[in-house]
C-alpha cells in the first residue's frame, strides 16, 4: 500500500504529464503484478463496489477522534474530500510497518462485502491502525469511490506501454470492457488472448477536438463527411456470440439500463460492434422508418432521469424512450474494420441499419453540402434540429484510439449566453478546497431574483481568488455550508441547452451551464430577467 | 468596563491609554510582532519587545519606539504591562495586562512548539485571554519540526538526483528564517529573494546569529542557482521573475499545505505544512494552560474555535479583528491560505 500511497502522492502535486507518466513507469515497474493489475482497473474506472458507504466511515472515525459531529463537518467542508479529512482526523496509528500490500486490501473488501457491519467495522479499523497518513488517504478514496487524482486512462496506458513493449492502442483495447481485477493475472490481461476470448469487450473511442480555425483550412468540402453532432451518452452496441452489450464512453457496461436495444439481439448479425449516440427520442410515426431519423431528439435533460437509476421504470421507459443514432461501424462479420477507411465503413453501416430496419437503431444522417459558406448556413439549424453543431470527418479517415488531431473534428455552435448574479456561493472540492468556487446565479424577476442555475467553471483561478475574497467579505447568511452572498458580481453564464424542469424554482434546467467571463462593465440591474430566460425556452427548449 | 475593548481601531486598553496592534494611527501602540498585519504605521509611540526593534523599524522606518525584554514589567497609566514570548516569529510576544487584580493575556500569533529561534511560548495564567485561531480546526495537527525539517532536506536531494533547483516559498519574515535552521546543513548556497535579503540584513545587523545567504541580483549568473537553494517570498511564486531558476522544483511552506487541494491549488510540487501558528491541539493547550475563565477568539476560525470551547466548558466568543488581513489594502485578490499565513 506504501508504494501505491507514494505514486498518488507524486501524482496528485506533479503537475507535468511527462513526471506523471515517469511515475507510473516506475510503478509498473516495481509493483508487484496483482497491484499493477488493481492499478489499471483502478485507473480506468473499475473498482470494487462500496463494501462500506461514507456514513459509515465517517461513524467510525468519529468514535476514534471523538469530535462532535458538527467539528466534523466543519472540518470536511474545508478539506472538501471525505477520505482526506478522515485521514487528517483519525488519532495516530500505532505500528505502520505492517501495512499489507494494496490488492489485499481491495480484495479483503470485496470478500467481506456481503458480512456483518461488525466484520466490516473491525477490518477497517485494523487497516487504518496500520496505516501512515497518506496510505489512509487513498484506503479511504478506495472504499468511498471517486478516485480521481489527476491522471488520465491514456496516461496510464502510455505509461504501460512504457514498461511492457506493446503499443499504446493495443494496450487501450486489451485493458478495455469487462475483466475482473480479482481474476484477472498482470500476463493475461495484456495478452492477445484476452481480446478474443471477451465479447464484451469494446474498443476504445475515437474523439475529436474542437476546431480552432476556420473550417476552410481543411481544405478540399468534398474530402470531408459531415454529420450533425449529437447531444446523447456516446456508445458502442456490440452483438457477438448471440450475446448483446451496450457500452458507454465511460466504459462502463451500460446494457441492462437501455432494455429498448435488447431487441436488437434478434435483429443485429454476429460479430457487430456499431459506435453511435445513445439518444432520448421518440418517433413521430410510430412505425418503422428505414432507420431514418425523423425529427430532433428529446432534451437530454430526460436521459438524465433515466441514468444513474438502478432499475428503470415503465414510467420512465414511456416518457424517456431512446434510440441509438449511429455514425459508425468498427467491427463486421467479426472482423475488426477500424483501419478500413470511413467512406466503406459509412457504406456498411448503411446497409446494415437499412437492413435492420427498426426504430431503435437509426442512422446519424450526413449532411450533403458542397461548400463550406454553405455548410456554414446549414451549421446555423443545428439548435432547432436538437443538435449541437456538426461533426466534420475526413472520407478517407481509419478509426482512431483516444482523442486525435487531423481527421475528426467538432464544429460546434456558440453556446446560448445570459448575464446572471451570483446569489449563492459554497466551497469547492480537489484543488478547490476551503476556496468559495462553487456559485448560484439569479435573474431578474421585476424586483426579486430568482435563482437558475449553479457553475463550478469557467474561471480562472486569479478570477476564483477574487471571488473567493469579495464572498468572504461579502457573505450575508450562513445555511451549512452554503453562504448567500450581496448581490452584485454579474457573470456572463453559457449553456448548451435550456429544458422546462419543475425541479427548479426557475422554471428552467440548463445544460453545461459555465461561466464564460466576468462581467465587471455590468451592474445587478443590467442582468438578464426570467422572461428572457422563458423566451429561450419556448424558442430552443421544445 | 471591561480591561480590553473591542474598537475599530483594535484592541483599546482604555485604563492603560493604549492600544495593542491598533490597525489605524493611535498615541501608543503596544506590538506583539512585526508582521504587517499587527504592526501598522501611524501611532506615535510604539512598544515592542527589544528583538521586535529592528523589524519594525526596516517595515515602518524610524519612529517612537520603546522596547522591552520578555517579563520586564513596566506600568502604563497604572496598568502593568509585560510581554512574554509567543514563540510565532523572531521578537514575537503576547502582551500581559494586569490591573486592580485582574490579568488578561493578548496572544498575538503564536505557537506552541520551540522553533529554536523565536522563543519558547509560554502559558501565561490570566482571567482573560485573546487567542488568535489560524489553524482552529482539527485537521490541522502538525508534524515535529525535525520531522519536517527532514522531508525537505530529502527533497532537496531527490531534486539534485533530478538535475532540478529547490525553490522554496516562504515569508520573509520568519518562515525563511526558520528555514535557514535546516537548510544549511546540506552544504549548499542559499540564495535568497531581496525582501528575506532585507529581512536578514535587518536582524543580522541588530544582533541575531543567521546562517549565511546570497541575494538574488540580476548579474547573479544563472550557473549559479543549477542544483542549489533559492527562498523566496509568495509573490514570486508563478512570476517571470522565477524562470531564471529553470529547471526547478517549488516547494511551498505553510500550514495551509496540509491539505491536498491546497497544494494542487497552488500548484507546488511539494508542500510542507511548517507552521508559524498553533495546530487545534496546541490551541487547545494554550487555552487550558492560561487557566482562563474567558476567551476571546481572533482570527482565523473563530466561530468553530469558539463554539468548541463553549461546548467544552469555557466562556468563549468571537471578535471580528482585521489581523489575518495583510493585503487587504492591495487590490490584489488574495485567497485565504495567503490572507493568514502571510501575516506571520
Amino acid at each position: 500500500m506504501r508504494l501505491f500511497a507514494d505514486l498518488v502522492t507524486q501524482l496528485g502535486t506533479s503537475t507535468k504529464t511527462n513526471e506523471k507518466l515517469g511515475a507510473l513507469s516506475e510503478y509498473f515497474s516495481t509493483a508487484n503484478d496483482k497491484d499493477k493489475v488493481w492499478v489499471i482497473a483502478i485507473f480506468s474506472g473499475r473498482r470494487p463496489k462500496r463494501a462500506v458507504n461514507s456514513t459509515q466511515l465517517w461513524t467510525w472515525c468519529n468514535e476514534l477522534a471523538k469530535l462532535p459531529d458538527w467539528l466534523f463537518e466543519e472540518c470536511y467542508h474545508a478539506v472538501g474530500d471525505l477520505g482526506e479529512t478522515i485521514a487528517l482526523l483519525l488519532p495516530e496509528a500505532s505500528n505502520t510497518d505492517a501495512s499489507n500490500p494494496l490488492h489485499y486490501y481491495l480484495e479483503t473488501l470485496i470478500s467481506i462485502e456481503k458480512q456483518d457491519e461488525s466484520v466490516r467495522k473491525e477490518f477497517i479499523l485494523r487497516s487504518w491502525q496500520t496505516m501512515t497518513q497518506a496510505e489512509r488517504f487513498v484506503f479511504n478514496k478506495l472504499i468511498t469511490g471517486n478516485f480521481r487524482i489527476g491522471v488520465s486512462q491514456s496516461t496510464m496506458v502510455n505509461a504501460l506501454a512504457r514498461t511492457s513493449k506493446l503499443d499504446a492502442s493495443v494496450i487501450a483495447h486489451r485493458i478495455s470492457g469487462n475483466w475482473d481485477p480479482v481474476a484477472t493475472a498482470f500476463s493475461d490481461l495484456l495478452s492477445e488472448h484476452a481480446v478474443t476470448t471477451d465479447d464484451s469487450k469494446p474498443y476504445p473511442f475515437y474523439l475529436a477536438y474542437a476546431i480552432e480555425d476556420e473550417v476552410s483550412t481543411l481544405g478540399e468540402p468534398h474530402e470531408w463527411q459531415a454529420e450533425w453532432k449529437w447531444d446523447g451518452i456516446r456508445g458502442q452496441i456490440i452483438k457477438r456470440n448471440h450475446q448483446l452489450f451496450v457500452w458507454s464512453r465511460g466504459e462502463e457496461l451500460m446494457t441492462e439500463k437501455f432494455p429498448e436495444f435488447h431487441v436488437l439481439k434478434n435483429h443485429l448479425p454476429n460479430g457487430v460492434v456499431l459506435d453511435g449516440e445513445i439518444i432520448p427520442y421518440r418517433s413521430t410515426s410510430g412505425s418503422p422508418s428505414g432507420g431514418r431519423v425523423e425529427g430532433p431528439p428529446l432534451p437530454f435533460a430526460l436521459l438524465q432521469t433515466r441514468i444513474g437509476r438502478k432499475n428503470v421504470t415503465k414510467k420512465q421507459l414511456t416518457e424517456a424512450p431512446i434510440t441509438f443514432f449511429a455514425y459508425d461501424l468498427l467491427e463486421y462479420d467479426g472482423h475488426d474494420i477500424r483501419e478500413t477507411l470511413l467512406v466503406e465503413r459509412r457504406t456498411l453501416l448503411e446497409n446494415l441499419v437499412d437492413k435492420i430496419n427498426h426504430p431503435a437503431l437509426l442512422l446519424s444522417p450526413v449532411i450533403s453540402f458542397s461548400t463550406w459558406p454553405e455548410l456554414a448556413t446549414t451549421r446555423q439549424q443545428s439548435r432547432n434540429l436538437g443538435s449541437e453543431g456538426i461533426m466534420l470527418k475526413r472520407k478517407d479517415s481509419i478509426y482512431q484510439v483516444g482523442r486525435k488531431r487531423g481527421d475528426w473534428w467538432k464544429w460546434k455552435i456558440d453556446p446560448l449566453v445570459i448575464d446572471a448574479v451570483m446569489i449563492y456561493a459554497q466551497k469547492g472540492h480537489g484543488r478547490r478546497s476551503n476556496l468559495y468556487t462553487d456559485y448560484t446565479f439569479a435573474v431578474k424577476d421585476g424586483d426579486k431574483l430568482v435563482g437558475f442555475t449553479k457553475a463550478y467553471s469557467g474561471l480562472t483561478d486569479k478570477e476564483f481568488s477574487q471571488v473567493d475574497n469579495f464572498v468572504k467579505r461579502n457573505s450575508l447568511e450562513k445555511f451549512g455550508p452554503v453562504r448567500t452572498v450581496k448581490p452584485e458580481l454579474v457573470f456572463e453564464i453559457a449553456f448548451e441547452g435550456i429544458a422546462a424542469s419543475n425541479r427548479h424554482k426557475s422554471g428552467v434546467a440548463l445544460r453545461f451551464p459555465r461561466i464564460n467571463r466576468w462581467r465587471k462593465d455590468k451592474t445587478v440591474d443590467e442582468i438578464n430577467t426570467l422572461d428572457d430566460l422563458k423566451k429561450m425556452l419556448e424558442l430552443y427548449g421544445k | 468596563m471591561a480591561l480590553i475593548e473591542f474598537t475599530d481601531r483594535g484592541l483599546c486598553c482604555k485604563a492603560g491609554g493604549f492600544y495593542i496592534d491598533p490597525w489605524k494611527g493611535v498615541d501608543k501602540a503596544v506590538i506583539t510582532h512585526a508582521h504587517s498585519d499587527h504592526a501598522r504605521w501611524g501611532s506615535k509611540y510604539y512598544l515592542c519587545h527589544d528583538q521586535c526593534k529592528a523589524l519594525l523599524q526596516m517595515r515602518l522606518g524610524q519612529n517612537n519606539y520603546h522596547t522591552v525584554q520578555w517579563e520586564e514589567k513596566i506600568s502604563m497609566n497604572g496598568v502593568e504591562v509585560s510581554l512574554h514570548p509567543a514563540g510565532h516569529m523572531i521578537g514575537s510576544s503576547q502582551i500581559r495586562i494586569e490591573f486592580k487584580g485582574e490579568v488578561w493575556v493578548v496572544s498575538g500569533d503564536y505557537k506552541i512548539e520551540d522553533d529554536g529561534l523565536s522563543g519558547k511560548f509560554e502559558p501565561v495564567r490570566c482571567d482573560t485571554f485573546i487567542t488568535e485561531s489560524t489553524f482552529g480546526l482539527p485537521i490541522y495537527n502538525w508534524k515535529p519540526q525535525h520531522e519536517i525539517f527532514q522531508n525537505i532536506k530529502d527533497w532537496v536531494c531527490r531534486n539534485r538526483e533530478l538535475g532540478k533547483t529547490s525553490v522554496f516559498i516562504a515569508y520573509s519574515l520568519g518562515k525563511a528564517q526558520r528555514l535557514l535552521q535546516c537548510l544549511p546543513e546540506l552544504n549548499l548556497p542559499i540564495y535568497v529573494h531581496g525582501a528575506i535579503w532585507n529581512a536578514h540584513q535587518a536582524l543580522t545587523t541588530s544582533g541575531i546569529q543567521l546562517p549565511d545567504v546570497r541575494r538574488i541580483d540580476y548579474d547573479t549568473p544563472k550557473a549559479a542557482y543549477i542544483n542549489n537553494i533559492i527562498i523566496a517570498p509568495p509573490g514570486a511564486e508563478g512570476s517571470s521573475w522565477m524562470k531564471r531558476f529553470f529547471p526547478y522544483a517549488v516547494g511551498i511552506c505553510s500550514g495551509w499545505m496540509q491539505v491536498r487541494g491546497t497544494v494542487r491549488r497552488r500548484n507546488a510540487d511539494a508542500g510542507f505544512a511548517l507552521s508559524d501558528h498553533a495546530d487545534w491541539k496546541g490551541l487547545l493547550q494554550a487555552v487550558k494552560e492560561t487557566g482562563a475563565r474567558r476567551v476571546f477568539v481572533t482570527h482565523g476560525y473563530q466561530a468553530i474555535f469558539s463554539r468548541y470551547l463553549r461546548e467544552t466548558g469555557i466562556e468563549a466568543a468571537e471578535v471580528k479583528t482585521e489581523y489575518g488581513n495583510e493585503e487587504e489594502e492591495n487590490s490584489a485578490p488574495i485567497s485565504q491560505e495567503q490572507e493568514s499565513d502571510n501575516a506571520k
